[in-house]
């Protein structure tokens, strides 16, 4: 019996590779139209760092979210460099906002062959990691880390696309004592590099502008209660408290002054102007003001930008968005300039970047600041961020896209409301 | 002193009265299991997490449901809701985790629970996203004088509702006959076995005890600072171990008067520490002197502030 079968599956299998053998007898189909071969890809990484889980996981997300876009929309458009069409693969990496971490990850994305990074987000991770970048001669933009430590270290590699902390720290001092009339100021930070810088820069500017600083108190980054050092402060009875640190912190801290009963106003930077400080300082966010080192989303030179994002992503701009998006385009403009990928070959261009990005017009200086930064001042109405000022800023945006020459006078106008807000 | 310094001193004092309570609870949580097993079970902050969480979630359903219903209500709702959460968790820890290495070396269900924490941690990123949700106020945050301190609703709620859970507990232990099967299998196990005592039933009973006080726990950090994520539990839970060591592992009361001394520490600490340095230390440092208490104390009196009580091992 065995042996049929054998015999019997034989001949089915041939005669099934027979009758395969059949279709050929048809007259051969007429070839395809000669398409032309696609051009060749030049595939690379650019790598894109900040934290993913942790307490600020939402800002990290956002700023890759900005890059991601940034990458899908060059692929998709087709950029020519050395001939062959640009591929970009963004390797997205968490750093946790733990400069170890931060460090680790860098020589990650070293070995890896990266041909840039856009990162990280926090000062206190960007600074460690920028070592690492600059010993490969890899470029970094970050767009959101603000501490002026970061460009002052003499790398070559070292850029970042918004204001740093010198300029928002002094602006955000200014504020509190010339416009809110701030005579006595208690002062908390995270001790992070970037809370700290930051907040010894507001310190210097309220000094200089005649203000008493009445108490210097600290906290952690992951810290979630504030009462005793809020109940300290109570004591001295401050007309303004500032906090350098970010929205997860900022926004309990509201809502515990608010709680212990302390009449104050509420000060705070970039890393707490975000939607999230109002969500979870509920109504103690009211009357709260804070800065960011760039331009207010609804003033980006490119109004569709904050559709498209909501489009791909399903979420809100939390703030550093757009800044990562121009970070990959001013690298992808760097080496379409030098016509190479190269690190090696395309630094020497980053350095003279003119470049129309979402957030305006970007030139770097000889440290690798950005030129002519903007600090925007905003406070809270309503549960929404409200801009009160817009300080710095290129003089005219010149007319790189037709949509831009009606920028030139619309400059104009927001300084004048500035200026009527600023009055009230 | 002046007025405004006894001001502030009272509402340090009540603050630290609050943050007490909450590591108090927590405490709990631990020193059972680690008097009935002999085991940290490190993974109990991650259920004091949980519990806030599934709170959160509950409560959003409700609203969606049932729109008309008053905050306290809700809140009330939510916890009964996260209850069950935290037990059956709780219960699930101990069968898979722990059970199987019931007689291994001492350091196996130690990794365990660190892993077990982890796990959880992740499953609630997972689950609820890696930003700061916002825990609506269901009882006022507005606050309220008590002889020129504040406090809030809130606050008050929280300290009673724990004194009232320790005190049911400490009626549970000492007044039942499940209590007395609990001391029992705290004292030894084997030979409370032996007595007719059913040892497993009871150690999950304990888990399943514990992982309730850490549903509630859960819900008034939550309700306190309106916040709730994924990653609350870990220092809470590690606060709450060190209340639990600090007033003598394995005893119940003990860890009632190490997390409201803890509590207190902690919040007077931050607030005088940089008086006291002279600025050397700053507020920052205050987990530095919650800690530095402990080293002390257990130098002096390693047993803790009431005495350790753990199963005798044969």
């Amino acid at each position: 019996m065995n042996r049929s079968r054998v015999v019997l599956s034989t001949l089915a299998a041939l005669a099934a590779l027979g009758l395969s053998g059949c279709g050929k007898d048809e007259p051969p189909p007429p070839p395809p139209k000669a398409a032309p071969p696609p051009p060749p890809e030049l595939a690379i990484k650019i790598g894109h760092v900040a934290p993913l889980t942790g307490n600020i996981a939402h800002l990290g997300k956002d700023n890759e979210n900005g890059a991601r876009l940034a990458v899908e929309e060059i692929n998709a458009k087709g950029v020519m460099i050395e001939g062959k069409k640009l591929r970009i693969e963004l390797v997205g990496e968490d750093d946790q906002a733990d400069p170890k971490t931060g460090t680790v990850v860098a020589q990650k994305l070293v070995d890896a062959k990266v041909s840039g990074v856009v990162g990280h987000l926090n000062s206190g991770t960007t600074i460690p990691a920028s070592k690492l970048y600059a010993d490969a001669g890899i470029p970094q933009i970050s767009p959101s880390a603000t501490n002026p430590t970061y460009t002052l270290q003499g790398f070559k590699t070292t850029f970042r696309v918004m204001a740093n902390d010198v300029q928002q720290g002094k602006a955000v001092g200014d504020f509190a004592v010339k416009k809110l009339g701030a005579k006595s100021i208690a002062i908390i930070d995270d001790r992070t590099a970037y809370g700290q810088g930051l907040a010894d820069e507001v310190e210097k500017a309220a000094k200089a502008g005649g203000a008493k600083i009445v108490a210097r108190e600290f906290t952690k980054n992951d810290a979630t209660d504030f009462k005793a050092i809020l109940t300290k402060i109570k004591g001295k009875k401050p007309d303004a408290v500032f906090y350098g640190g970010m929205d997860a912190q900022a926004g309990p801290m509201a809502k515990q002054i608010k709680q212990l009963g302390i009449s104050t106003k509420f000060l705070s930077g970039d890393g707490a102007c975000t939607p999230e400080l109002i969500k979870l300082a509920g109504d103690a966010a009211e009357g709260v003001y804070c800065s960011q080192a760039g331009l207010p989303v609804d003033r980006l030179t490119d109004k569709g930008f904050n559709e498209r994002f909501k489009k791909r992503f399903n979420a809100e701009i939390q703030i550093y968005a757009p800044y990562s998006y121009d970070a990959v385009a001013v690298l992808v403009d760097a080496m379409k300039r030098a016509n190479s990928v190269d690190p090696a070959k395309y630094l020497a261009e980053v350095p003279k970047t003119s470049y129309a990005g979402v957030t305006g017009q970007i030139a770097f200086d000889d440290k690798g600041d950005i030129k002519d930064g903007v600090i925007t001042m905003y406070d809270v109405k309503d549960g929404k961020l409200n801009v009160i000022e817009v300080q710095g800023g290129a003089p005219a945006a010149p007319a790189a896209e037709p949509g831009k020459a009606a920028e030139a006078p619309k400059a104009e106008a927001p300084k004048a409301e500035a200026a009527d807000a600023a009055k009230k | 002193m002046s007025a405004m310094d006894y001001e502030i001193l009272l509402q340090q004092i009540l603050n630290g009265l609050v943050l007490g309570s909450v590591y108090a609870l927590v405490a709990l949580g631990y020193t059972m299991v680690y008097g009935v097993l002999g085991l940290i079970n490190f993974a109990h902050g991650e259920v004091v997490m949980i519990g806030a969480l599934s709170a959160l979630s509950a409560a959003r359903l409700l609203q969606i449901l049932l729109p008309g219903l008053p905050g306290p209500v809700v809140l009330l709702l939510s916890t009964l809701a996260a209850i069950p959460v935290c037990m059956a968790l709780g219960y699930a820890i101990e069968r898979v985790a722990y059970r199987p290495l019931r007689y291994a070396p001492r350091l196996a269900p130690l990794i365990t629970a660190i892993g077990v924490s982890i796990l959880l941690q992740n499953i609630a990123m997972v689950v609820w996203g890696r930003s700061y949700h916002s825990f609506p106020a269901y009882v006022s945050t507005e606050p309220f004088y008590i002889y020129g301190a504040t406090m809030t609703p809130v606050q008050v709620v929280i300290i009673v509702v724990s004194v009232a859970m320790m005190a049911g507990l400490m009626f549970l232990v000492h007044r039942t006959k499940l209590g007395r099967a609990m001391r029992a299998t705290a004292e030894n196990q084997s030979v409370a076995g032996l007595m007719g005592v059913n040892i497993n039933a009871i150690i999950s009973i304990t888990f399943v005890i514990g992982s309730t006080l850490a549903a509630v726990a859960g819900v008034m950090v939550a309700a306190n600072y309106s916040i709730a994520h994924y990653y609350m539990g870990f220092v809470l839970g590690l606060k709450a171990f060190t209340a639990a060591v600090l007033g003598g592992i394995g005893n119940l009361g003990g860890a009632m008067a190490g997390g409201l001394l803890l509590g207190l520490i902690e919040s007077l600490g931050a607030g005088y520490i940089g008086d006291l340095t002279g600025g050397f230390l700053g507020s920052n440092y205050q987990d530095v002197f919650a800690f530095f208490v402990l080293i002390v104390v257990l130098v002096f009196r390693p047993s803790g502030l009431m005495g350790e009580r753990v199963a005798e091992r044969a």
